[in-house]
């Protein structure tokens, strides 16, 4: 049992070397989570800022004029003015104008009679999601300068339902809020299996794994060096990520620091676990990061439900999300952030997670010991 | 000149038989791309579709039952909706994330909507998922406009009439898999890129390279070549099955998008080699491929508009190769641009082609002294 820790322990210390004395681990441990929270926190973002739309005011009545400031005001848009249709009809799409809005001559008139006025929106579909939202945004302006006029007593708006909403966890609805700590999960794949999935495959190719096989050390003893040093690096690496979540870009954290570290390090055993299942399978490095790619980084970061909604994907799809770690960890982490410690999502979550991590690491030893004895 | 052709010539065959030498290698490289392609293509949605939404309902009346069944008359939106009996058990359910959100109706509702005031309705949204919550919203005001102006018994003041161009129904299949094409030829390129010469320093045959006639220019042009042909080739085969078995309509010219896209793997395979050139092993040249991934597609478009970059980090977008391959190749697809429009778009290409194309030559030549 010594003479093992001792073997164990000379071959962590070997891999340490191996990634201390490696400046791109400065890089997937420091540098890229914290490129990716800033990227997160400022450069995705599904809020609004400056929409490019065209307005044609065909009507240029004091109605119309002061819907078009009221798109000037909302602060969602940048506004291009015209007085013909022909003006801006071929600006929409090529990346200029993402939409125009017609406000037809007839306008006033139509609001005065109450037989309700209409305005045209056209809308670039080239990218649909951003033409869903410009959309909505429209539709919201409009909305709001009813709601106004009806205060003002102009007229009374017959609105008579009023929508109030109040959003739990996340009071402002920053996505920022929802993404941050969604990331910990990405930057834990990343270090966790992209990484990793490389380490046995390159012991392949560069033919040092003849000179492993043959010292006294078992594969499992060879597989706990490659494990041991990688886990300290993703644990630090969280610990960071949270850190800077928390204290310096304001995510609230409600639920507790003893539970994130069990359902990281559950996680983190998992992606480890594929990571080495990755490598044994793979004696190309190349092989292994195409593999590692498409198992590992992809579906933490699209499938996982950071970016997109997985209940609106179809049902293939979905179906694959559940046999993938990601998703669970991702719930339990903007739980836990966000929400605090609600059992009855953490404590599911953290069994699966566990169980992919035991799924993952058997069959690595299991293929590994194969590939020694033939 | 023909000497050097002849060696360039020669590399280009010996970088094929590494990478397309055997039946594995080609798998390799082909299957991740289609897999990525078939997947991502449905997953990249923004669209609400098999939501759950909760409904609390205190209110008796006919009014309150008919404004909750307007819900249950979306199945594809909100494909479960379930009732709560109170408070607590809602904000259970919202917990536990049983219902994106719900829908709380009061017990003056109907009394409210009949004698003409303005009735109000609750809804309580799970933050933790904030762009889901904000679509819910839009729709959900949505049906509670509708259904408060045939209540009113006339229209409301001012409609929108939407009309979508290019896209008449807003198919998100549409708009992801002419991004996708840009993305996946993109990863292709810069994976064989940024490997090839780190696979040469760590197998230790970077020395019999340089040993060889080949001059450091030439070892560059012939590492390159072979990773344009093999990404531009996956490109095109994208949209072949963009157009066969997607369906997606291709209005605008093949020529212009099929030089577009060799523009942009020029641009790219620049930011391959320059990884290539300082890293000392796969596993580095990897990393560093990540590391130019990440925000490539993160600011691409692909996911989230450009337009909600801010503008201090949007400097960053236009120097990104990506972002201007996902616009030109999505308006080919979709809006048949003019010539003159696609050369508008490609042209930022060349000045950021011919700048990563230098700096990896500089360094190149750096690290060879």
């Amino acid at each position: 049992m010594k003479k093992k820790m001792r073997r164990i322990f000379a071959l962590v210390l070997k891999e340490s070397y191996q990634i201390i004395r490696d400046p791109s681990s400065i890089l997937i441990a420091f540098i890229l989570p914290l490129m990716l929270l800033f990227l997160f926190a400022y450069g995705i973002s599904m809020d609004i800022k400056s929409l490019n739309i065209g307005v044609i005011n065909e009507s240029r009545s004091p109605e119309a004029n002061d819907l078009v400031t009221a798109f000037k005001n909302s602060g969602y848009f940048h506004v291009t003015l015209a007085a013909d249709r022909r003006d801006l009809k071929e600006q929409v799409g090529g990346g200029n104008l993402l939409a125009v809005v017609v406000i037809p001559y007839d306008f006033p008139a139509r609001i005065k009679r109450g037989d309700g006025g209409y305005v045209q929106s056209l809308v670039c579909g080239t990218d649909s999601n951003t033409a869903e939202l410009a959309l909505g945004y429209i539709e919201g302006a409009i909305r709001n300068w009813l709601w106004q006029r009806g205060d003002r007593g102009e007229r009374k708006s017959p609105v008579l339902l009023n929508i109030e909403t109040r959003i739990w966890f996340n009071e402002e609805i920053e996505s920022r809020s929802a993404l941050l700590p969604g990331s910990i999960a990405v930057i834990m794949t990343l270090i966790g299996t992209m990484l990793t999935s490389l380490v046995i495959a390159r012991e392949w190719e560069r033919g040092t794994m003849e000179a492993l096989l043959s010292t006294p050390a078992t594969s499992i003893e060879i597989l706990m060096g490659k494990f041991i040093p990688y886990f300290v690096l993703g644990m630090i690496a969280m610990g960071l990520v949270t850190a800077v979540t928390t204290l310096l870009l304001g995510v609230p954290f409600r639920g507790s620091l003893l539970v994130l570290t069990i359902v990281s390090a559950a996680y983190l055993c998992a992606a480890l676990g594929l990571g080495l299942l990755i490598s044994t399978l793979n004696n190309s490095q190349f092989a292994a990061t195409q593999v590692a790619l498409i198992v590992g980084y992809l579906p933490s970061f699209l499938l996982s439900g950071i970016v997109f909604e997985i209940c609106s994907m179809p049902l293939p799809i979905r179906i694959i999300t559940y046999c993938m770690p990601p998703r669970y960890f991702v719930s339990s982490l903007q739980t836990l952030f966000l929400a605090g410690n609600v059992w009855e999502v953490i404590v599911p979550d953290t069994v699966r997670i566990f169980l992919f991590a035991v799924l993952f690491l058997a069959a690595t030893a299991a293929k590994t010991k194969k590939t020694l004895e033939s | 000149m023909k000497a050097a052709i002849n060696r360039i010539f020669r590399l280009v065959v010996k970088e094929f038989r590494t990478v397309w030498g055997d039946k594995r290698s080609r798998i390799i490289i082909i299957a991740p791309t289609m897999i990525q392609l078939f997947i991502l293509s449905f997953a990249a949605t923004h669209e609400m579709k098999n939501a759950s939404l909760g409904v609390f309902l205190e209110d008796e009346g006919l009014q309150g039952r008919e404004f909750i069944s307007r819900f249950e008359a979306i199945p594809t939106t909100f494909s479960r909706v379930k009732r709560y009996g109170s408070l607590g058990d809602v904000g259970k359910a919202i917990e536990k994330q049983e219902v994106i959100g719900v829908v709380h109706v009061g017990p003056k509702f109907s009394a409210e909507m009949e004698t003409g005031k303005t009735a109000s309705v609750q809804l309580l949204l799970d933050g933790r998922k904030a762009n889901a919550a904000m679509i819910t919203q839009g729709y959900i005001s949505r049906i509670a406009d509708q259904f408060s102006s045939e209540k009113s018994g006339r229209t409301s003041l001012v409609t929108v009439v939407p009309r979508m161009w290019f896209n008449q129904n807003l198919d998100p299949l549409w708009s992801s898999v002419p991004a996708l094409l840009g993305i996946l030829a993109n990863l292709v390129a810069v994976i064989i890129t940024s490997l090839s010469i780190a696979r040469e320093r760590e197998l230790g045959t970077f020395e019999q390279l340089l040993v060889s006639p080949l001059r450091p220019l030439e070892i560059l042009v012939g590492k390159t070549i072979p990773a344009i042909i093999i990404s531009f080739a996956e490109g095109c085969g994208m949209i072949l099955l963009a157009v066969t078995v997607f369906r997606i309509p291709f209005n605008g010219s093949l020529i212009l998008l099929l030089g577009a896209l060799l523009l942009f793997l020029f641009a790219i395979v620049g930011v391959g080699l320059f990884i290539s050139s300082l890293a000392k092993t796969q596993q580095q040249g990897f990393l560093g491929a990540f590391t130019y991934f990440v925000p490539a597609i993160l600011l691409s478009g692909f996911a989230t508009p450009v337009e909600n970059i801010p503008d201090w980090l949007r400097f960053i977008a236009y120097g990104n190769p990506l972002k201007y391959m996902v616009s030109i190749s999505r308006a080919v697809f979709l809006e048949a641009p003019t010539t003159v429009e696609v050369i508008k778009m490609a042209i930022p290409l060349i000045p950021i082609g011919i700048f990563t194309l230098a700096a990896a030559t500089l360094l190149f030549r750096k690290r060879m002294e």
